[in-house]
């Protein structure tokens, strides 16, 4: 296949077309109503653009701790992160 | 009032899209899906999940290599920052002096990178390098880059400074020629000492060129592969290892490509968070003191 190179998995396929699909989601929300910078309990004025960022990536680094200082199943931690984006995107 | 505006313009856009999906989005996304496998060779892989991810977190060689990067990008900014600014106050304002500076300034910025690394392997040597003999011969102390490591780094971070303090002081100095003489003339008026117009006139006005020089002098920084590898190839043991340093005997040395894969990831996402508060740090910078 003409993808072949790029080594793909299931679970990577699934992580970027969730991925992409919550840009264009977030996207059509840009379009629709348009977003207005404010301040919540994080330090900064954010969009939820800015805030979907800081979410995904703190996510990513709560996931890493996760595997650097335990040995538990990955999934024990998902719904936290999962709960932190969803924090930062309402209240962040 | 019509609420969709035209958003055509966007289309203008498309191709710029279409080469960063090439050059970094689609490379990227080949990374992340090495670093989940373990891969023999071509076409031969076995899916590990985030085995290489634990490997990588618990290596206690990438946590030296990690600290040592962040104190050799911390050491490059608090030199360079402040000299590039330095020197570009120092610069003269008008005349020939102004191209002349602007050449010599420019000089290390011109030369490959590999190449600086070999020019400073022969300014430091002890027996025939112009510094490493004037140090040793003439001021009377041992310096050998080769076989101490705190010499490795004086040499290290002098080579880095003498290369891209240039660019810091460029940039400085266009955003100093930006401001306004009518600035000056205010402050002669009120009678500000030097330090003062330094504090509140040309230090405000030059934040979005510093801003810049700190996000590329941070990035290049922590980036750094081909100067240290040619200097001093990672040694004296492991002292000036970097991190690009390491990642690249993991991907090329051993051909560990999930590990590599993993470990460029984490790499790039230290990176991405540290520019993001690095940009809103000085995007709000003196906000709200009326600058």
């Amino acid at each position: 296949m003409i993808l072949d190179w790029m080594y793909w998995t299931k679970p990577t396929a699934i992580f970027f077309t969730a991925l992409f699909l919550v840009l264009a989601a977030m996207t059509v929300w840009q379009t629709l109503a348009p977003s207005v910078p404010r301040r919540g309990f994080l330090p900064l004025v954010t969009t939820p653009g800015t805030r979907l960022f800081i979410g995904i990536i703190t996510a990513i680094f709560i996931h890493l701790a996760w595997l650097g200082l335990t040995d538990l199943s990955l999934w024990i931690v998902f719904p936290f992160a999962v709960g932190w984006i969803v924090l930062v995107m309402i209240w962040g | 009032m019509n609420k969709w505006e035209n958003n055509r313009a966007w289309l203008l856009t498309v191709p710029v899209l279409v080469i960063v999906a090439f050059s970094s989005i689609i490379p990227l996304m080949t990374v992340v899906n090495y670093s989940v496998q373990d891969i023999f060779g071509p076409g031969q892989s076995l899916f590990v999940g985030t085995e290489m991810y634990k490997n990588v977190l618990r290596d206690a060689r990438l946590h030296e290599a990690l600290w040592r990067q962040f104190l050799f990008s911390g050491l490059v900014l608090l030199i360079e920052i402040p000299l590039g600014i330095a020197l570009a106050l120092a610069m003269p304002k008008k005349g020939w002096g102004v191209s002349f500076s602007l050449v010599v300034m420019a000089l290390p910025l011109l030369i490959p990178w590999n190449t600086i690394g070999s020019i400073w392997i022969i300014f430091v040597r002890p027996d025939i390098g112009l510094f490493g003999a004037f140090v040793n011969n003439v001021l009377g102390i041992g310096f050998d880059h080769t076989a101490r490591p705190l010499d490795a780094w004086i040499t290290t971070l002098l080579m880095e400074i003498w290369h891209w303090t240039p660019l810091v002081a460029l940039l400085a100095y266009a955003g100093l020629r930006a401001i306004p003489e009518v600035y000056y003339q205010a402050a002669k008026i009120d009678g500000a000492s030097p330090w003062a117009t330094f504090r509140y006139i040309q230090l405000p006005k030059m934040r979005g060129v510093l801003t810049i020089a700190v996000l590329l002098r941070f990035m290049d920084s922590f980036l750094i592969y081909a100067e240290p590898f040619v200097l001093t190839g990672g040694g004296p043991g492991n002292s000036t290892t970097f991190l690009s340093i390491y990642l690249v005997k993991l991907a090329l040395g051993q051909f560990d490509l999930g590990t590599a894969g993993a470990f460029s990831l984490i790499y790039f996402l230290i990176i991405e968070i540290l520019c993001f508060v690095f940009y809103q740090v000085l995007k709000n910078v003196g906000k709200g003191t009326g600058t």
